[in-house]
């Protein structure tokens, strides 16, 4: 493998690393902060590939589409965390599986209803379309590093929330001690629902950035969930540090692992995850018991 | 709407005790002894059952419903009657669920004693439909599942397929790829049993016309992460790639390929798969990609432009190669019943006449192997204007090998 092919096949790794903590990132805030396990988290991301490719159709605006998406996945978390998970909150596992699974199928359902179950894909705006020649044959997409740049930007955005604002700091008092917080009158039930709504609209911003480059199908969500809960496991429960550092080990694994070891590619992710957990059972960044 | 009526059996043994089950599944075994599946005393008067084992939802839902939709034209077609009986149906959604399959085949076999089954999309579920079927001794026609085993070591006189299998569409890509010029090849697909078969095709008949594989590339089934794997492609500089995937896979690889500016100094060709179904949402990324299959969106036969007109004005959609195999199916059903005046206790007849059955398909020309598997025309097709237009007959009336099957011995 020579200098160009290496660094190509890194950014590759890195890119798609990107793209799994975008996804990630939202899991990790609602799991950490929360303490709710979301399976549904897979579905908000198809649902948000899905909203962009509708809007993105009626409109013929890739940004539309894009802020359309997240602004419809925002407002239907707020209403969800105000009907259903609130009701969650300290609640035994189980309970919380049960229901985001039980959301799993309505989303899939309503899916059906809204939009079918064809293969869609949808247009990136005119100025990233093109791409870049690199050798005689191989070229890179210009959205792809534009959209490397986008989760590079989203993820200083959410360290800059989380470690520097006054609401990030309520999250983060929350998170630690959520009774005494309370006590302080801190607004908590606000708090929560912000972090609910924050945490779909992030999957959904996952699924329509990701729409030019992905195709918006079905099933694109359920391999997304899969990863998204070993990023978080990965990087320790609730750290959005952990999932930065966890996303990228599993995007430069899954791509080295598919050019040096391609017959045992489909399990080298979990090899590693298995391994780090070894090392560090919290995760890599995490305070609390897996 | 056909005449006749439709049943809706769910497909949930939801309640039923695992006794019960093994009582129901033994009972079975002990009527697979039987030569004759037993018929009422009103055989002739009564309805013909079949059973329509088919993805209604889930991944595969569009293309049961093709299936469906094609099976019951030619129905209607005949006025509701096949051999001259009227036909009532029996619906099972299979989900495309491997583990529910022998279950639901059982209870279509079983509790609702369909005289046929028509099934299925899935090769995984079809495998375990062929099973029953064996055991049971209950016919089966195939509108899809392309597993070479079917018709391969676990074929019957009674088990028949009007679609393909997956040796048969890659096998003749081979040659054209070879004659076009390219010497080196690079294979690209899921590693499981339909991508490996469908490559190993390829491999056969590419490396008899004397060229060679650079390299194999593969990932598990149904990942999407093709970067990695593109980039290797441009590092090993194959003259051509073959490609198998299907449905949302097959939409993202081929703008993936494209958007890698591969598809200018690569060609691309693949199984007709590649581009079926989806080429709407592959846009102009899917322009020149070469594809085999057994069908073409303008076949230019008197029986496919009947066949087109009928479905749209029957659906509103236009038909494809899942309406077109599933219209088969019920066209070589009618000719096995119609050579027994609808009674199917006379099942050596009906199947001798099915299997020695000549349709004018859709399609083109249609005949059957000692294997029941179909004999057809295999067509090399070019992705132009959003359709995969007929660029030429890649290989006339190829005939599956069928490894493995004592009928073709």
């Amino acid at each position: 493998m020579d200098g160009l092919t290496f660094a190509v096949q890194l950014l590759n790794g890195v890119q798609y690393g990107l793209v799994l903590f975008l996804v990630a990132s939202g899991l990790t805030l609602v799991f950490g902060i929360l303490g709710v396990i979301n399976l549904a988290h897979g579905a908000f991301y198809m649902l948000g590939a899905y909203l962009a490719y509708w809007i993105a159709a009626m409109t013929g605006s890739f940004w539309a589409a894009l802020l359309g998406s997240v602004g419809i996945s925002f407002v239907l978390g707020l209403a969800l965390e105000n009907v259903f998970i609130k009701r969650m909150y300290g609640r035994d596992h189980l309970a919380q599986v049960l229901l985001s699974f039980g959301m799993i199928l309505v989303i899939d359902e309503i899916r059906q209803i809204l939009f079918g179950k064809d293969v869609h894909s949808v247009a990136p705006p005119a100025w990233l379309s093109g791409s870049i020649k690199l050798t005689d044959v191989l070229s890179y997409p210009v959205y792809r590093l534009a959209l490397c740049g986008f989760c590079l930007v989203m993820a200083i955005a959410i360290f800059y929330v989380i470690q520097r604002t006054r609401i990030g700091m309520v999250i983060r008092a929350g998170a630690e001690n959520r009774e005494m917080t309370r006590s302080l009158g801190i607004p908590f039930d606000t708090v929560n629902r912000f972090v609910f709504a924050s945490g779909i609209a992030l999957a959904a911003l996952g699924g329509a950035v990701v729409a030019p480059v992905s195709t918006v199908f079905p099933g694109m969500g359920d391999s997304m969930l899969i990863l998204s809960f070993v990023v978080v496991v990965l990087g320790g429960i609730g750290s959005v540090s952990g999932a930065a550092i966890g996303a990228l080990l599993i995007g430069l694994t899954d791509t080295f692992g598919k050019v040096f070891f391609p017959q045992i590619s489909s399990i080298l992710i979990y090899v590693l995850m298995a391994g780090i957990l070894l090392w560090r059972p919290n995760g890599i960044l995490g305070k609390r018991e897996v | 709407m056909t005449k006749g009526t439709t049943t809706n059996v769910g497909t949930n043994l939801v309640g039923m005790s695992r006794r019960r089950f093994l009582t129901g599944t033994a009972g079975l075994a002990t009527l697979g002894g039987a030569s004759h599946f037993p018929m009422p005393a009103l055989a002739q008067g009564a309805p013909l059952k079949v059973g329509l084992m088919l993805p209604y939802s889930g991944t595969f839902a569009k293309l049961g419903k093709f299936v469906d939709d094609g099976f019951r034209l030619y129905v209607e077609q005949q006025g509701g009657k096949l051999g001259g009986r009227d036909v009532s149906f029996v619906q099972v959604d299979d989900e495309s669920k491997p583990e529910a399959a022998t279950d639901n085949m059982n209870r279509l076999v079983g509790r609702e004693k369909v005289d046929v089954v028509v099934g299925t999309v899935h090769s995984g579920v079809a495998m375990a439909m062929v099973k029953v079927a064996r055991d049971t001794n209950t016919m089966l026609i195939i509108p899809n599942a392309g597993a070479n085993e079917a018709t391969g070591p676990m074929c019957a006189p009674h088990v028949f397929r009007t679609s393909f299998s997956n040796w048969q569409v890659c096998y003749p890509m081979g040659k054209v790829v070879a004659d076009a010029g390219h010497k080196k090849v690079v294979t690209i697909t899921w590693r499981y049993a339909a991508g490996t078969q469908m490559v190993d095709a390829f491999k056969e008949g590419f490396t008899k016309a004397g060229g060679t594989i650079a390299g194999e590339l593969a990932l598990p089934f149904p990942e999407v992460e093709f970067q990695a794997l593109i980039t290797q492609i441009a590092t090993l500089k194959p003259d051509a790639v073959f490609a198998f995937f299907a449905g949302g896979g097959a939409v993202k690889f081929v703008k993936d390929y494209a958007a890698a500016g591969l598809n200018k100094s690569i060609p691309l060709y693949g199984a007709g798969f590649l581009t079926d179904g989806t080429i709407a949402a592959q846009g102009d990324a899917a322009t020149g990609i070469k594809t085999t299959l057994h069908y073409a969106d303008n076949l230019d036969n008197p029986a496919n432009k009947a066949f087109q007109a009928a479905f749209k004005a029957k659906t509103g959609n236009d038909g494809d190669i899942y309406a077109v195999q599933g219209f088969d199916g019920a066209a070589l059903l009618n000719a096995g019943l119609t050579a027994v005046k609808g009674d199917t206790a006379a099942r050596d007849a009906m199947v001798a006449t099915m299997r020695a059955a000549k349709i004018d398909s859709p399609r083109g020309p249609l005949s059957f192997s000692k294997a029941n598997n179909p004999i057809q025309n295999i067509y090399l097709r070019e992705v132009k204007n959003g359709r995969n237009e007929l660029a030429s007959i890649a290989q006339a009336n190829v005939d599956d090998p069928a490894r493995g099957c004592k009928l073709a011995g």
